[in-house]
């Protein structure tokens, strides 16, 4: 099965979960006054579920013929490309969210730039270290100064 | 009408207001260039400094100029990066960043900044002639209408289908509204979907998704596959338009700028609508090889809502100017600016301060004139942007990515969930499902249900779509738009297979 088919079946459970919470678990709990609206909550999510169905059932079952075209990537050989540079980056960017609270803007931040760099394979740390420390400068005196929304510049325990 | 113009010439060409323009359009222009930082949150960072200055023409004038500047500066980060930060420049990055990956990305910024500024001189011609009567139109328009509006807008989906797709089209449509329905409705005061978890009772940001549907898959594909952004000899090239490319997108201009224009002024609706429409009619009415074109880099589908976007922001001054009733959320700002320098909008500001009317109406004029000459010459430089090694280009893609969602909410689980919804946009990529139609069903979800709910609740029960002429007439352009393109396609086949027409 191919992958759009594979998707179009998560979908498809998404579709029903999705509906069922509408269906069978939304009504009960709603207040007598809104009993007597023409519209509920749910009626929307309903009439979405049940399009969903349909739909996805359509593309599983292949009803629909497309060509198929050459894709840009090819997904069955992803260990082709430099796959292990995207994990790695997403599981940076993953660290960078978990981190930015705690240890501040400033710091995560030159992190996030230098470490992303290191990772895409470059290694010319005259140039790296600079960009990234000025750059995080930058975007942080231009959000924090001159815009006025505050961001933690450095770890709690300095008072930012 | 000429002594009103006279007025407002007079006002807008002192010194003193030519250099706000200046000022304000330089200012819009490179904060709208980070995503996340839209026209409505520039306007509203930059209103102490325009209330401080005492006098509402200049102040104005200063909030139009950054109002242009934000839009471009958006459409900017939507063409180099793919990286929509603003609803209404969604559309753009469609047919703006294949062009941009062809090495084009001068060319199309040159086209983005002349269409912007059709749109927008041609708008705020209208404006001028129609803005009195148009208010009473405005008021016109009701929930039902609005309700048949967003589906028209929704239909524009059919625009992304290519042959064999449309399922496939439609379960993203349907996927992006679904999305829509996490969080509080307006409604009901109800989390709906929310999973118990706090961090969706408000539902999913909307740039969250922008960027996990089209930034992060676009980076990560970058990454995967490593290939230059620059031309083939590593020039940034063809910034100028050729003759003919100026002749293939004039009628686009022109038709957009009425088109945009009028979606404009009815509150509401607005950018977002007006150039998703925009593209969907352009590709509809084009010929049959330039079809193929459309979101592959063709002028004409990055013209098109280019050019109706702007003419819908100017457009939306209409309601505002004529009754106090903002139709968008950056007029509501900038109405709150006007009521802090004692100016109240309403049917009697031109009669009671016509020096004020007019300036606005000259200072768009102005602003985007101002505007193309600015950033005409920077272009080269805007564009060098992608000229910047990948291993340095890369990271800050991300970064600003996450920075747009971030600076938003002030909330560091949304950039989780944008992650988390980046991968999965990238295996939808992978399967060859189209992205847009999701994010423009979640755009135009939360607008829709409320108004089917508000239409339904007046009329008790679904009788509006029949006894509403217009909403009826809107409902059947949208079928037309949906089915059009199917017909289209069908006998595309049929002629292949060698049946002949009939006559």
């Amino acid at each position: 099965m191919a992958l759009d088919r594979w998707i179009a079946l998560v979908l498809l459970g998404v579709c029903l979960t999705y509906g069922y919470a509408a269906w069978f678990t939304m009504d009960g709990s709603l207040p007598p006054f809104m009993q007597r609206n023409p519209i509920w909550p749910s009626t929307f999510p309903k009439v979405l579920s049940i399009l969903g169905i349909v739909t996805t059932t359509i593309i599983l079952l292949g009803f629909e013929k497309s060509e198929i075209k050459e894709a840009d990537i090819d997904y069955r050989r992803l260990g082709d490309y430099h796959l292990d540079q995207a994990l790695m980056l997403l599981a940076l960017m993953v660290i960078y969210a978990l981190c930015l609270r705690p240890v501040g803007f400033l710091i995560s931040t030159s992190a996030f730039l230098i470490l992303g760099s290191f990772i895409l394979g470059e290694r010319k740390w005259h140039i790296m270290l600079p960009v990234a420390f000025i750059a995080t400068g930058a975007v942080w005196y231009l959000v924090q100064e001159v815009l006025g929304i505050y961001m933690r510049p450095l770890p709690g325990i300095f008072g930012g | 009408m000429l002594e009103g113009l006279l007025i407002g010439l007079q006002t807008a060409f002192s010194i003193q207001n030519l250099l706000m323009v200046i000022a304000g359009c330089l200012i819009g222009t490179f904060i709208g260039m980070l995503p996340g930082l839209g026209p409505m949150s520039i306007i509203a960072i930059m209103i102490p400094v325009a209330i401080s200055m005492g006098d509402p023409s200049a102040a104005l004038i200063l909030l139009a100029g950054v109002y242009y500047g934000a839009i471009f500066g958006g459409s900017t980060s939507s063409i180099l990066l793919n990286a929509p930060g603003v609803a209404g420049t969604v559309a753009s990055s469609f047919d703006g960043y294949p062009m941009a990956r062809q090495g084009k990305a001068g060319k199309a910024l040159t086209i983005a900044a002349i269409a912007s500024f059709a749109g927008g001189t041609l708008g705020a011609v209208l404006l001028m002639v129609f803005a009195p009567a148009l208010s009473s139109v405005a008021l016109l328009f009701h929930s039902a209408e609005y309700f048949a509006l967003m589906v028209v807008g929704l239909s524009a989906i059919a625009a992304f289908a290519g042959s064999g797709q449309v399922a496939k089209a439609v379960i993203m449509t349907v996927l992006g509204l679904i999305m829509a329905t996490v969080g509080e409705g307006a409604l009901f005061n109800l989390p709906r979907f929310t999973m118990g978890i706090m961090d969706l009772q408000s539902g999913f940001g909307f740039i969250t998704l922008a960027m996990a549907m089209f930034a992060l898959p676009e980076a990560l594909f970058l990454v995967l596959k490593p290939k230059d952004l620059k031309g083939d000899d590593g020039e940034i090239k063809d910034l100028r338009i050729t003759k003919e490319e100026a002749k293939a997108i004039a009628p686009v201009v022109g038709r957009q700028s009425v088109q945009g224009f009028f979606i404009g002024v009815l509150p509401g609706a607005g950018a977002t609508i007006a150039s998703f429409l925009g593209y969907a009619v352009e590709r509809n009415i084009a010929p049959k090889e330039e079809q193929e074109e459309f979101g592959k880099g063709s002028i004409k589908g990055l013209a098109a809502p280019e050019t109706a976007n702007n003419a819908a922001c100017t457009g939306s001054f209409v309601p505002l100017l004529t009754l106090g009733i903002p139709g968008s959320g950056t007029t509501a700002i900038l109405l709150g600016a006007l009521i802090a320098l004692n100016v109240t909008p309403g049917p009697r500001l031109m009669l009671d301060e016509p020096q004020i009317f007019w300036a606005v109406i000259m200072s768009m004029f102005i602003g985007n004139l101002v505007l193309l000459i600015l950033n005409l010459p920077l272009i080269p430089y805007i564009a060098k942007v992608l000229s910047v090694p990948r291993n340095y280009l890369i990271p800050f893609i991300l970064f600003f990515t996450l920075m747009g969602a971030y600076i938003g909410q002030n909330n560091a689980t949304e950039l989780l969930i944008l992650v988390g919804f980046g991968v999965c946009a990238t295996a939808l990529k992978f399967a060859d499902y189209p992205l847009a139609p999701l994010l423009i069903g979640f755009i135009l979800g939360g607008m829709m249900e409320d108004n089917f709910a508000r239409s339904m609740q007046l009329y008790d029960g679904i009788s509006f779509i029949w006894e509403r002429p217009m909403t009826l007439g809107l409902l059947v352009i949208a079928a037309l738009l949906v089915l059009l393109p199917s017909y289209r396609a069908r006998r595309a086949r049929a002629r292949a297979a060698g049946i002949a027409d009939g006559d």
